[in-house]
């Protein structure tokens, strides 16, 4: 190695050593390739793996199956089966799809209204991949009526919910510092309960990603990082004054969620489930009710204007009314994945904000931080919403 | 999202209660009314739908492509009358001596368009060789295992213990790259079968390793036009379950060509029933009805005037009919899923001035409707 003479000199012996590791990587990705790292002897049989996305019935007398090769090797389905029977079919791309390659399978099969199916797609090597069909009928198509009547079941299950629960605004003005105080212990507690519910749901459409995606450390990762962002973003600011900051971040929290919400009723319906449909609404209009609480709880001291309300309404509920169209018009598992996984990060920043508001609060009445009061209203909050999940968990 | 999953099929929906009770509350929130009924199989066969019917069967319930029989070594059209008779000559005694060669080989055969199974076979075959020979022929089979398991042949029949083809008897399994001769008097006459006994027996069979064999009685049987149809399935993703059904190996073989007769010839089908996993096969005839002979072994029919027969794992059976009319016409199994699984097919009927544009159709020889006339005579030396 020669030392740096001159700062030219310098710079090309810097680049020059970062560049010798990856020459020598190329060189073991060389070796690796040609021999195998010896271990081909050791080989197994080929590994076939597909991941069926989308099963869509577009019309009457049709099912369009949406796969990913998410295997190691290339893939050909030369048959298919419905309900344990061949049936024709073509494929897009025709032939073999290879590693994270896609294709779609249009089958001219006669399913029938409100029934089950089975579709199976059988390899060159024998494997079958199945999905299932729950209740068969028409994939909804985007078309102004059905988008109109998507929004209207997002404004029910988001913004509605959110405006009647600010409506306790006034109410809450007229209560003592410590009853506030447990208002806002009650606030944390339902935060809790969401993050933890935002980040099971994640978690579960992360499972049906393909499996390169990687969703399920994905979810935490993403969710540690959308965390990470906001604390740092919140450091520069000093909360105490600015309490309606702190309801816009809940009510953006809240919103995330929200969107999650969405895109599981709109991806229902979509499924062909409507028959959870109304049952769903009405649910989840109960179980949302205290979110309006939440987000208003930090400005109860203050005089905000009527505008504010409406765009923290907005900021918190208007995501169910994207999420439903998403969900029933584009469902992408992908970006459902990661929404909600920001959603994850962006609830457990509002539990710390508003957990050091309560902290705050409670040192000022002179009271421990975990008391009856704090751990009362933390407690109340996680049993509201645990109690009016009860709608819409089966 | 967690209701999303647990609702996979509609019996769930229906047991919840209050779920069933807001199908018709959510259905009409959303307008979707559920008044629509699927579409009919007119409608599937539409001129939108992108794949053309089948030209025989079941309109879009077909497999798609056509199944390279040169590259299998073998063909299920060809298999229906290719018997062997093995290489005849006679004993000092007078007794016809037959000799045969069976070799147990790995191969992978493509047993639907496109799909490929790893098979075992005898002599490169699935179903192995149609061994022929009359009552009372001796029989020299030759057995040589070119595979890495140990395989056997058993033979149904009379014989003695030692030619039985199982583990524990006269030389039990037969080891990889091993040889044995099983020699037996053919009796009693009748459809039989003859299968690999090694253990595990249901791999062993269910992976190939199986064929017919026909005694015809000493007297023979009346002329007929004579097929043998070997009903087997595969489990592709050995999950204990067949995927594919059909008789001679290959899914819906005789669907995409159906075979030729002619109107009024009597029709004979040697039946076998090798299916594995599954509990019975059955056999009927479209338009038709046929007199039975259970396990072939009289001369009189068991069963007069049927259209339809059960066979069990390891039962066969002798059918003779004759066609009134011309036309295509279906046999399967009344059991719907293996007739929806590929084990289907039809006779196509002519008069027989049409037999040889017929036989061009199927894409078979001359040659193939001879050995299917020659059962009975075909083989005496
Ligand atoms: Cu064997």
């Amino acid at each position: 190695m020669s030392a740096p003479a001159a700062p030219a000199g310098r710079w090309a012996s810097l680049w020059g050593l970062a560049v010798v590791p990856l020459l020598l990587l190329g060189a073991v990705l060389a070796y690796l390739v040609a021999t195998g790292g010896g271990l081909k002897t050791l080989q197994g049989p080929p590994v076939e793996q597909l991941n069926i996305g989308r099963v869509t019935l577009p019309e009457r007398g049709v099912i369009q199956v949406q796969v990913v090769n998410d295997g190691p090797q290339t893939v050909t389905v030369p048959q298919v089966m419905v309900d344990d029977a061949f049936w024709s079919f073509t494929a897009d791309p025709p032939g073999p799809i290879p590693r994270l390659g896609r294709a779609t399978f249009m089958i001219p099969y006669p399913w029938v209204e409100e029934e089950a199916h089975k579709v199976a797609l059988l390899t060159t090597l024998g494997t079958v991949f199945e999905a299932e069909i729950p209740v068969a009928t028409l994939t909804p198509q985007p078309g102004r009526d059905l988008f109109l009547r998507f929004g209207l079941v997002g404004l029910y299950v988001g913004v509605v919910p959110v405006v009647l629960g600010m409506l306790w605004f006034p109410w809450m003005r007229r209560l003592s510092a410590g009853a506030m105080n447990f208002i806002l212990a009650l606030t944390v507690g339902l935060l809790v309960y969401l993050a933890v519910g935002t980040y099971l749901d994640a978690q579960e459409f992360a499972a049906a990603l393909p499996a390169f995606w990687q969703g399920t450390p994905a979810v935490l990762l993403i969710a540690l990082l959308t965390l990470g962002v906001l604390l740092a973003l919140g450091s520069k600011r000093r909360t105490e004054e600015a309490p309606l900051g702190l309801s816009y971040r809940i009510a953006t929290g809240i919103g995330l969620h929200n969107l999650g919400e969405g895109l599981a009723i709109g991806a229902a319906f979509a499924l062909g489930e409507a028959a959870l449909g109304t049952f769903l609404i009405l649910g989840f209009t109960l179980h949302n009710i205290t979110e309006g609480l939440g987000i208003v709880a930090p400005v109860v001291r203050q005089q905000p204007k009527f505008v504010q309300f409406a765009w923290l309404a907005l900021i918190a509920g208007g995501p169910a009314i994207l999420g439903t169209w998403l969900g029933g018009f584009a469902f992408n598992p992908v970006l459902a994945t990661v929404f909600l996984a920001v959603g994850v990060g962006a609830i457990v920043q509002v539990v710390w904000e508003v957990g050091r508001l309560v902290a705050r609060n409670t040192a000022a009445l002179g009271a421990p931080l975990v008391g009856w009061s704090t751990l009362g209203g933390f407690t109340v909050g996680v049993a509201l919403m645990y109690f009016t999940a009860f709608f819409v968990k089966f | 999202m967690s209701w999303l999953r647990s609702f996979l099929s509609r019996r769930d929906v229906l047991r919840v209660g209050a779920g069933g009770a807001a199908v018709l509350a959510g259905s009409a929130a959303l307008g979707q009314g559920r008044t629509a009924h699927g579409a009919g199989h007119a409608e599937a066969a539409s001129p939108g739908s992108a794949v053309p019917a089948a030209h025989a069967g079941h309109g879009n319930n077909l497999m798609v492509g056509t199944v390279n029989h040169k590259r299998n070594g073998f063909d299920p059209m060809a298999m229906l009358t290719d018997w062997d008779w093995g290489k005849a000559s006679i004993l000092p005694s007078g007794q016809t001596l037959r000799e045969y060669t069976m070799i147990a080989q790995n191969k992978d055969i493509e047993i639907a368009p496109g799909v490929f199974f790893p098979a075992w076979t005898y002599n490169g075959r699935v179903p192995g060789p149609t061994l022929r020979c009359t009552e009372g022929d001796r029989l020299r089979v030759t057995f040589i295992n070119q595979t890495a398991h140990p395989h056997t042949i058993h033979f149904h029949g009379v014989h003695a213990a030692e030619m039985d083809g199982v583990p524990g008897a006269g030389p039990g399994e037969i080891q990889p790259g091993g040889r044995f001769v099983y020699e037996f008097d053919a009796e009693p006459f009748g459809c039989h079968l003859y299968h690999c006994h090694a253990t595990s027996l249901k791999r062993h069979i269910h992976k190939g390793m199986y064929g017919a064999f026909i005694v015809d009685p000493k007297g023979g049987r009346p002329p007929a036009q004579e097929f043998v149809m070997v009903q087997n399935a595969f489990d592709t993703n050995f999950d204990g379950a067949n995927e594919i059904y059909a008789v001679n190996t290959v899914g819906f073989e005789f669907a995409r060509r159906p075979i030729p007769v002619r109107r009024g010839e009597l029709i004979r089908i040697y039946l076998v029933n090798i299916l594995e996993f599954d509990l019975i096969n059955s056999f009927h005839l479209h338009a038709n009805f046929f007199n039975y002979y259970d396990t072939g072994t009289t001369l009189e029919p068991t069963s007069r005037i049927v259209d339809t027969i059960t066979q069990a794992q390891g039962q066969r059976g002798i059918l003779e009919f004759k066609y009134k009319f011309t036309g295509n016409f279906m046999f399967h199994p009344h059991i719907s899923e293996f007739t929806e699984l590929g084990w289907m097919g039809s006779f196509q009927v002519v008069e027989p001035e049409a037999y040889p544009a017929a036989l061009k159709a199927a894409g078979v020889d001359d040659q193939w409707a001879r050995r299917s006339r020659q059962g009975i005579a075909g083989g005496q030396s």
